[in-house]
């Protein structure tokens, strides 16, 4: 039986390499982030044609959907971190993993209000049980806020990295299993299946669409390195603090 | 068997060990001794098995199952008599002749008149003999024992010292305790933590 | 083979303990026949197939988390499980020993419980039974582990629900469609591979949550 770990190493606005992506600085990213973001909004608003069949409130879905997306990409990265921590050991993926399921929360929230507005606008109600996407990200909005619940009710230490780990690793699992589920539910309740036309996808709005999600992904990855960034320095003060007292 | 270099322990931001060394060989007894919150059942606890290090190596040769370990709770369940416990334990840990040992236990720790009674009935005392039982059952090569003495009495004390005498030598023990006197003729190791 | 002694010896030793305790069982029983009649008070009268496949889950589900947030009291107490967790046995052995003993007072408990049900509603097909066992399956793999998790926090049982009910929905919508679905096939493979997929990693990760 051994266990190791070196000192853990520091990893401020320096460029270091994490695991084979070369660490773009922070200042960058955030310039970045700024002119992706205006141009979706300027595309989406500006540029893009009227959908036919639903009119000017079909224009939050680039955002809707791009959301989503990111939010799914900030959950598959948390349980990522999870492996990481459980498999590697890296002392610094139970940090990274808690952030970046931070982030999918903030951005599932998100896609509940974006649905929603969209939903009252198309469709006259707040909450439709019909939009498969609205009921999976509550039922996932529900399973990763017990995720916080769980990690603030254990004390800090390798157990509470392990669980938060495992239950991260959970919810991507049931991402699809629910997916499934309120598919099979709908044929259960609603004997009709509600089909929606897709947008027809040529020329600007295909543009749009991967402005808004790449906008939204640089987004959801900026505000993830500033949080980390800002709980490791927490972290670092605080051992410095105890080394000094 | 056990070697620990610059090993530190933490829990979040609590620091509860600090560069710890430990050169325990077979056979060796080290005695482990320091005020309250000192840090003494979390390294029992490392040595043991149930905690990883924060910094630091720590190297025990020896696997879970030759390795018994008293912590300050019993381990025992309350609901089932000393009998379904030691039995259970006897199982996982695939102690042979099962039956027997466990007998020679509780007659040695004189608990063989209440084996059939639930734990919960039993005094202080008498459930840390039982604790003991627990942790002699599968003859473990390496013995971690945190604080042994507490709530025995004399006669349970008497007891746990002549066993400490038998396996010195034989088997390897790490021993934390606030009257070091008492084992100090065995201990061929001491550490003190602040 | 090791692995089936060692779960053996476990699960022994938790049925032993609930029936030495008989606290559990009962409890669960007494629940679910109460929470069937507060049913009767609370809907309309002569609920649709639907709706009646539709009580009985939440009558279930919420009866399995009374079992299942008392499965690692005896653990927690004296920290038992740290006792276990040296034991040279696979830690996994720990979980199914456990999932096995809560699977068999849930299917007690709904021994007495589906035969009420048909009494006061209506009577269940034999898919709807059918789904009631693969889902009771799945709710104690999961459960089990999720209780194991939250004896271990501040929160203790009160964490439990909280974990459990977002894992739970998929199994609520497989039992409820093998009870009233036309075609009650699909919902019963949902079931099943539901059960596979999170036995399996529950299975694969239960040494990470009771070892550091």
């Amino acid at each position: 039986m051994r266990g190791s770990s070196p000192p853990g190493k520091s990893s401020g606005a320096t460029i270091v390499t994490v695991g084979r992506l070369p660490r773009i600085p922070l200042p960058a990213l955030a310039v970045l982030c700024l002119v992706l973001v205006t141009t979706a909004l300027a595309l989406v608003f500006f540029v893009v044609p009227n959908d036919a069949d639903q009119g000017f409130s079909q224009r939050i879905f680039y955002f809707h959907v791009s959301i989503a997306i990111t939010a799914y990409a900030c959950f598959a990265a948390g349980a990522w971190q999870a492996l990481r921590h459980l498999w590697k050991r890296d002392p610094r993926a139970d940090l990274a993993g808690y952030v970046a399921v931070h982030q999918g929360v903030i951005f599932g929230v998100l896609v509940l209000l974006t649905g929603s507005i969209w939903a009252k606008i198309s469709w006259g109600h707040w909450w439709l049980w019909s939009e498969d996407q609205l009921v999976l990200f509550l039922v996932l909005f529900l399973f990763y806020c017990a995720y916080f619940m769980l990690r603030f009710s254990v004390e800090p230490g390798p157990q509470r990295a392990n669980m938060s780990a495992v239950y991260a690793l959970f919810g991507v699992v049931l991402i699809p299993v629910s997916f499934a589920a309120i598919r099979l539910a709908k044929g259960l309740i609603h004997p009709v299946v509600f089909t929606r036309h897709g947008p027809n996808f040529g020329g600007w709005i295909l543009v749009t669409y991967c402005v808004a999600q790449a906008a939204m992904l640089v987004l959801a990855y900026t505000l993830y390195r500033v949080e980390l960034a800002g709980k490791q320095l927490d972290a670092r003060l605080r051992a410095v603090r105890e080394v000094l007292a | 068997m056990i070697t620990a270099r610059a090993l530190g322990k933490r829990y979040g931001e609590k620091r509860v060990l600090r560069r710890v060394e430990l050169d325990v060989p077979e056979g060796g007894f080290l005695v482990v001794t320091g005020p309250n919150g000192s840090g003494k059942t979390t390294l029992l606890r490392l040595c043991a098995g149930l905690a990883v290090p924060s910094e630091g190596t720590l190297e025990v040769a020896a696997t879970r199952e030759r390795i018994g370990y008293l912590a300050h709770e019993p381990l025992v369940y309350r609901e089932l008599t000393a009998l379904e416990n030691l039995d259970l334990y006897g199982r996982l840990y695939r102690v042979s002749e099962r039956r027997e040992r466990i007998g020679m236990l509780l007659e040695r720790y004189g608990l063989w008149e209440v084996r059939h009674d639930r734990v919960a009935s039993y005094s202080r005392g008498m459930t840390q003999r039982l604790a003991l039982c627990r942790v002699l059952l599968h003859d473990p090569a390496l013995l971690v024992l945190d604080e042994p003495f507490t709530a025995l009495d004399e006669a349970g004390a008497e007891l746990l010292d002549a066993q400490l005498a038998e396996l010195h030598g034989d088997r390897t023990l790490l021993v934390s305790t606030h009257d070091p006197a008492r084992v100090e003729p065995l201990a061929t190791a001491r550490l003190r933590l602040a | 083979m090791r692995y089936a002694r060692d779960v053996g010896a476990l699960a022994r030793k938790d049925l032993l303990l609930e029936l030495r305790a008989r606290d559990t069982l009962p409890a669960m029983l007494l629940f679910v026949v109460a929470t069937f009649v507060v049913f009767h008070f609370s809907l309309p009268a002569h609920p649709s197939r639907l709706a009646a496949s539709g009580l009985l889950w939440v009558a279930i589900l919420f009866t399995a988390l009374m079992g299942l947030g008392r499965a690692f009291v005896p653990e927690r107490e004296q920290r038992v499980l740290d006792g276990l967790v040296l034991a040279p046995c696979d830690r996994s052995a720990i979980w199914l020993a456990k999932s096995l003993a809560t699977l068999a007072f849930l299917v007690a408990a709904e021994v007495v419980a589906l035969p009420v049900f048909a009494l006061f509603f209506r009577p269940l097909s034999g898919h709807a039974v059918l789904g009631v066992a693969l889902a009771d399956v799945g709710i104690c793999a999961v459960g089990t582990f999720l209780g194991a998790m939250a004896v271990m926090t501040r929160a203790r049982e009160l964490l439990l629900p909280l974990l459990f009910l977002p894992l739970a929905i998929p199994i609520v919508v497989g039992g409820v469609g093998a009870g009233a679905a036309a075609s009650p096939g699909r919902y019963l493979g949902f079931l099943a591979l539901y059960d596979a997929l999170f036995a399996v990693i529950c299975w694969a990760s239960f040494e990470f949550v009771v070892a550091e």
